[in-house]
């Protein structure tokens, strides 16, 4: 049985959230960086450069890159040889997120309750926290800050198994373009289908983890997440919405099995402040 | 690229008549913040008082929740947040004599309507770009609703401020406008 520490997990997470926070994943940058010779509108161009001009300045001065600095997600996979020693890893990560919060002058951006007072909790915290238990004596921990405006954005739907891969296609295209200018594109749209109402909807989550161009290993899916990244590119969206042919950065696409009634299918959009990031301890 | 209009606060209606959809603007002067919360309480109170804790008046609302400002700041990352959240609540300002708001994303039907009969402009400005942003932001006041953190009411002088007019009075959208263009895939 391998020991790890409560403090150790909490610098561990205290640090992932704030260079989070700073920093947008490398792969991502390149990305946009890239896309700007495609990008068919000048004004389309130009907000591409001043996205990353505004991943430049937040690294260099160690600034938030955007002022919602999200709900704080983690998805944590426990190694079954692993004993945590001197506190819970629950009240771990909240610790680091509150640390996090204070020390990294992030925003304040959780109520406690949805359709009452809607008082802030003032420190990010409760963090939610899906917990996984796996083989080895590690802890992988990853975390996304996720924005309100693109979360907003997002859809579920249990569509029927004779809606088929068509249907699929068309409220994933339909989400996208709905979404448009108020979830802040070039998106990279997290898709999961399958398994049951929820699941649908935390593997739609977990997809956005997946490197940038880097495809699904079923070459099925692959060519759907291809396909739909095309067609994204076509619906005239544009950077933050303002016209043009960089809508999306990427398609990330997680399949499960699922009831023999359903066709569950969720769409996370992710905003250009595609921030995530994972560890292992 | 077309050069910005500089525009200065509080807004006159002969500046707005100015205004076309599409038109890059630099902004200066006071605005004010307020988000969903703040808007809730204010036109609550509006309601029950019929007052609000500044007056609107050819002013603008910049619809923005801040980080904490770190030492040597004089405000923390500060974006446009999504403003069709506020629709509920614009319509009445524009009639009490609200002359402008930033956010980003589209506006519904009912504030467009607004935006015409009371001569008012939508700007949009770059979301997410926040870090960039707040280096155009000079002087920060509390107003009002301190209890609110990142949502209270705010006073922010703005120096060249980057926007786009989103919605003008003729009826005009930028994002309808500009993404036909664009558009290959209708769905």
């Amino acid at each position: 049985m391998r020991e790890i520490d409560y403090t150790e997990i909490v610098k561990a997470v205290k640090e992932m959230v704030m260079d989070t926070e700073y920093r947008l994943p490398e792969d991502f940058i390149q990305a946009v960086r890239s896309s700007i010779d495609e990008e068919a509108s000048s004004l389309g161009k130009e907000i591409l450069q001043e996205i990353l001009l505004n991943a430049e300045v937040a690294q260099r001065e160690q600034v938030a890159y955007c002022q919602d600095t999200g709900y704080p997600v983690f998805f944590v996979e426990i190694g079954q040889d692993v004993r945590i020693v001197g506190g819970s890893i629950k009240e771990a990560i909240n610790h680091a997120v509150r640390q996090a919060t204070k020390e990294g002058y992030l925003r304040a951006s959780l109520s406690y309750d949805p359709i009452f007072e809607r008082k802030n909790t003032r420190d990010n915290t409760p963090a939610l926290i899906y917990f996984d238990v796996v083989e080895g004596d590690k802890i992988r921990i990853k975390f996304a800050a996720k924005g309100g405006g693109s979360e907003n954005q997002s859809k579920q739907a249990m569509l029927k198994p004779a809606d088929g891969l068509e249907g699929v296609k068309r409220f994933i295209l339909q989400c996208i373009a709905n979404a448009g200018p108020n979830a802040c594109p070039p998106f990279t749209v997290g898709v999961g289908i399958g398994g049951t109402f929820d699941y649908s909807a935390v593997l739609a989550k977990k997809a956005l983890f997946r490197h940038i161009g880097e495809r699904h290993p079923d070459p099925r899916i692959a060519a759907l997440e291809e396909e739909l990244l095309n067609l994204a590119n076509q619906l005239g969206v544009g950077p933050l919405g303002f016209g043009g042919t960089t809508t999306a950065i990427d398609v990330k696409i997680e399949i499960a099995p699922c009831h023999i009634a359903s066709l569950p299918v969720a769409v996370n959009i992710q905003c250009h402040a595609a921030r995530h990031k994972e560890i292992e301890i | 690229m077309v050069e910005a209009k500089k525009i200065i606060t509080p807004l006159t209606d002969e500046v707005i008549e100015s205004l076309r959809a599409g038109d890059k603007v630099l902004l200066s002067g006071w605005v004010y913040t307020a988000r969903d919360a703040a808007h809730k309480r204010m036109l609550e109170e509006h309601e029950k008082a019929g007052k609000l804790p500044f007056d609107v008046k050819g002013q603008v609302i910049y619809y923005v929740g801040p980080t904490p400002a770190k030492p040597g700041q004089v405000i923390g990352s500060a974006g446009p947040t999504t403003a069709y959240r506020m629709d509920k609540y614009t319509p009445k300002l524009h009639e009490l004599g609200l002359k402008g708001t930033i956010g980003k994303g589209w506006r519904g039907q009912e504030v467009r309507e607004s935006l015409k009969k009371y001569k008012a402009v939508y700007f949009a400005a770059y979301g997410g770009t926040a870090a960039l942003l707040s280096k155009h932001i000079t002087k920060v006041e509390m107003v009002a609703y301190e209890d609110l953190g990142p949502e209270a009411i705010r006073k922010l002088y703005f120096e060249n401020f980057p926007v786009i007019v989103a919605n003008d009075i003729y009826g005009g959208d930028v994002f309808e406008e500009s993404q036909k263009k664009y558009r290959k895939l209708a769905i």
